[in-house]
């Protein structure tokens, strides 16, 4: 499946939706939006990713690489991955990094 | 990345069937991620030529096959930059032509695709004994890896050496276990997720037996009795040195094994914990001439073996083949690939595998002044990790007590070890030598000090501390080798039955030789380890070379820890006493002498008597007092602690050394007490008031606290 991602930034708050495989031939696409949203230094990173299907090892890079550009005080939000996500952060330890949530902001 | 592209030398000069390459940097070996490319580089001393084998992951063939143009080649290193690669999907290996002369060292035969030697992971074993496909025209293949980790603050926690309890466990037995009640079992996440036990036990350093990329099914066969499947379990057969194992990472599948492995080490890190690898630079996975070709033998085996005049492999490793460790291509490989765990991975210590082999010449002879021991002590990089050596091999040379150490090796003590086995079981003429042992064996390190030794009673080679008191024999049947494999000579004792038993005397005393054993470990000078699961009385049935067993021989069960609950806590006590009691983690030995006039020497000896210590070969009962004034060699202080032994089957009442000061003696631990709690809590040891006539039972560890008085008298 292709990979989508779309961005904007509301109320200081930098929002991704992203869908598709995220791999080594899709990463490039998300880091390009991170460069975008960074440059608006954003309070928190949301990425809605209920419709992303795969993350690899370059896609988990993308994560690693938004916490250290958008810097360590901004939290980064992971709304309602699939299980197969949710795995992959957990074996790889990236998910002490990040917040899973089912909204943002909490309901 | 925009700024790189503007690098003159970063675009592509040549093109073979629509890809684009160029003239490549010789250093460093390997594959490494360039702009827009990646950099393959690799050194052959006697082939004529190398061909670069791509393929898209998982694919039978390959996609591209790119012969390195003559003029790529600088010196003996092919170099080569390939553009418009996919990282993530890239399985890279090397065609290597030149003479097939085995008579002269070279088996080069170019229909073979070769692992990188310096490849940073490997493909072919993913996930833990999958299936092989043996039909695949290239197995173990090279692999590329992200290098950026975010470890954030992290770095090697280098907890000075006498401090360290380590404790010696195998990635897969930890949780493999159904019991484990571990999500990811068998994994780097599963251990990540007992954390907390390793905590709860007190250890602060872990030593994983080895974690490089090796084959499971290497020597697999089934049983011929029973027709079960076994395996290279233990792993002590490297494909690659620079790869850590995909099936131990849950992950694997994923390709994402550098990353679990390292989140591992960051949060064990960031609980005080530090990390040893177990690494096997002596031999390879290749075998000898009957061996497969899979990486360093077909690229240059004249160069990386040690090689008989006849072109043979010498077998000091008992396993095929010798790594020629001190050829100065060789020397430089393991040194890149220890600096690059060192830095890439955060390791903070190394126990090398047959290490004496790592001290011979090219020809087999042992070096006096061996190059790459003296390279590994004196490396930059590697300046603050810990250097351990299992100081022997399979060939004789045997150097516990006189490996070269430059200052800065350790090795496993194995003279401790027996010593301290035949002591427990009640040999003749052992007092003295379990006095070196607990003294960090001056006799055998007097200038290197306590440090030199790494103490063990048990360790992965052998039977499990339980075990060590249920049998008296080695009981390996179930390795499928008719029991002939496996030392015979254990020093071991069944406490008066050969295995399991129902009677009650024989399990109490297993009980209390096993708490006998962890005091004497947790109290000796020197650094301790304690092998997985000897908390928790471990067994493997006897079985003293567990090295093929995917199953409950080697996995811990953890129901162990509530069936032998009094001895994880005592276990757990023992680790906290030595933790809370700096006089036992001197790094220099005792002097024996008062010189700093306290009114006792550092250490003292005595018997059934004060200052009267029997060291004839009758004699069973030894007793010590450290000065807790000379704690850390007198730059501070502790309280006085008094520790006597008992190997004989018969009772002693001892008189205790007098304090002075107001000072009186506390018991922290009497394994001879039996219908009650034989250790107490840290701060909480009850005052002894009969200090003329205390009983040292038989078959018992005492260790007392002489300090001001606390007022729970006994």
């Amino acid at each position: 499946m292709a990979f989508i991602i779309t961005s904007e930034i509301s109320e200081g708050i930098a929002k991704l939706t992203l869908s598709g495989s995220l791999d080594s031939s899709s990463a490039s696409l998300m880091q390009v939006e991170i460069q975008k949203v960074a440059t608006q230094a954003p309070s928190a990173l949301v990425l809605y990713i209920s419709e992303l299907e795969f993350m690899s090892s370059a896609g988990l890079r993308m994560l690693i690489f938004a916490k250290q550009k958008l810097g360590t005080s901004v939290q980064i939000y992971i709304v309602q991955p699939q299980g197969q996500i949710v795995d992959t952060l957990q074996m790889t330890g990236i998910i002490h990094s990040v917040h899973i949530v089912d909204n943002y902001p909490a309901q | 990345m925009a700024e790189l592209d503007l690098r003159i030398d970063y675009y592509p000069t040549h093109e073979h069937k629509g890809i684009k390459y160029r003239r490549g940097h010789v250093l460093p070996f390997g594959a490494t991620m360039v702009p827009n490319g990646v950099n393959f580089s690799v050194y052959s001393s006697a082939s004529t030529s190398c061909t670069l084998v791509m393929f898209e992951r998982g694919e039978a063939s390959p996609f591209a096959e790119i012969p390195f143009p003559d003029e790529f080649k600088i010196g003996n290193v092919y170099c080569m930059i390939v553009f418009d690669l996919d990282f993530e999907n890239l399985e890279y290996g090397y065609r290597m032509d030149g003479p097939y002369d085995p008579a002269n060292g070279h088996r080069f035969n170019k229909d073979t695709i070769l692992s990188d030697p310096y490849a940073k992971a490997i493909g072919g074993r993913d996930t833990w004994l999958a299936l092989p496909n043996k039909d695949e025209m290239y197995s173990f293949r090279s692999r590329l890896v992200f290098e950026d980790f975010d470890w954030e603050y992290d770095r090697p926690l280098q907890i000075p050496i006498e401090d360290l309890v380590i404790y010696e466990m195998h990635v897969r037995s930890f949780t493999m276990h159904p019991t484990s009640g571990a999500k990811y079992k068998g994994t780097f996440a599963g251990i990540r997720e007992k954390i907390p036990y390793l905590k709860e036990l007190g250890i602060n350093c872990i030593e994983l037996m080895p974690i490089y990329e090796f084959d499971e099914w290497e020597h697999s066969k089934l049983h011929p009795e029973t027709g079960e499947q076994l395996v290279n379990y233990w792993g002590y057969s490297t494909l690659n040195f620079f790869s850590p194992k995909a099936g131990y990472a849950a992950s694997g599948r994923l390709g994402m094994q550098v990353d679990e492995l390292k989140t591992l080490i960051k949060d064990l890190h960031s609980n005080g914990i530090e990390v040893f690898l177990d690494v096997v630079f002596n031999h390879t996975a290749e075998g000898d001439h009957r061996g497969p070709a899979i990486s360093f033998k077909g690229i240059d085996n004249k160069t990386y073996y040690m090689l008989t005049p006849e072109g043979y492999y010498f077998n000091f490793s008992g396993t095929g083949n010798t790594l020629n460790c001190n050829n100065p291509v060789v020397r430089n490989m393991v040194l890149d690939c220890l600096r690059y765990w060192a830095s890439e991975y955060h390791i903070d210590g190394f126990r090398f595998d047959l290490a004496a082999i790592l001290g011979r010449a090219p020809d087999g002879s042992p070096l006096n002044n061996p190059p790459l021991l003296e390279s590994l002590a004196f490396d930059p990089v590697l300046a603050n990790c810990k250097l351990i050596a299992e100081a022997w091999d399979a060939g004789g040379l045997y150097q516990v007590g006189n490996f070269p150490a430059y200052g800065r090796w350790a090795e496993w003590n194995g003279k401790y070890r027996d010593n301290v086995r035949k002591y427990l079981k009640g040999d003749a003429a052992m007092v003295g030598h379990l006095a070196q042992a607990i003294q960090g064996s001056p006799w055998m390190y007097p200038t290197r000090g306590t440090t030199a030794g790494i103490n063990f009673i048990t360790c992965h080679d052998g039977l499990t501390l339980y075990d060590l008191f249920a049998y008296n024999t080695k009981h390996n049947y179930a390795n499928g080798e008719d029991n002939n494999d496996g030392c015979s000579n254990n020093e071991s004792w069944n406490c008066g039955y050969e295995g399991e038993t129902v009677i009650e005397e024989v399990i109490a005393l297993r009980h209390r030789q096993m708490k006998n054993a962890l005091t004497i470990l947790l109290v000796s000078q020197g650094v301790p380890m304690i092998y997985m699961g000897d908390e928790m009385g471990r067994t493997q049935h006897g079985n003293n070379n567990a090295y093929c067993h995917d199953n409950d021989i080697n996995w811990l069960n953890w129901e162990l820890k509530n069936e032998n609950a009094d001895l994880f806590v005592f276990a757990k006590h023992v680790i906290a006493f030595r933790k809370a009691h700096p006089v036992l983690r001197n790094r220099n030995h005792f002097t024996h002498t008062d010189y700093m006039h306290t009114g006792f020497a550092d250490i003292t000896f005595h018997g059934v008597k004060p200052f009267q210590c029997d060291f004839s070969a009758d004699s069973r009962v030894f007793a010590c007092m450290l000065n807790g004034q000379y704690a850390k060699n007198g730059t501070c202080l502790d309280d006085y602690i008094y520790i006597a032994t008992n190997s004989s089957c018969e009772a002693f009442k001892l008189e205790l050394p007098l304090l002075s000061n107001g000072m009186c003696w506390h018991t922290s631990v009497n394994t001879g007490i039996v219908d009650a709690p034989c250790h107490f809590d840290i701060g909480n040891e009850p005052v002894i008031q009969n200090t003329v006539q205390y009983v040292l039972g038989p078959r018992s560890v005492i260790v007392l606290l002489g300090k001001l008085k606390n007022t729970n008298p006994l």
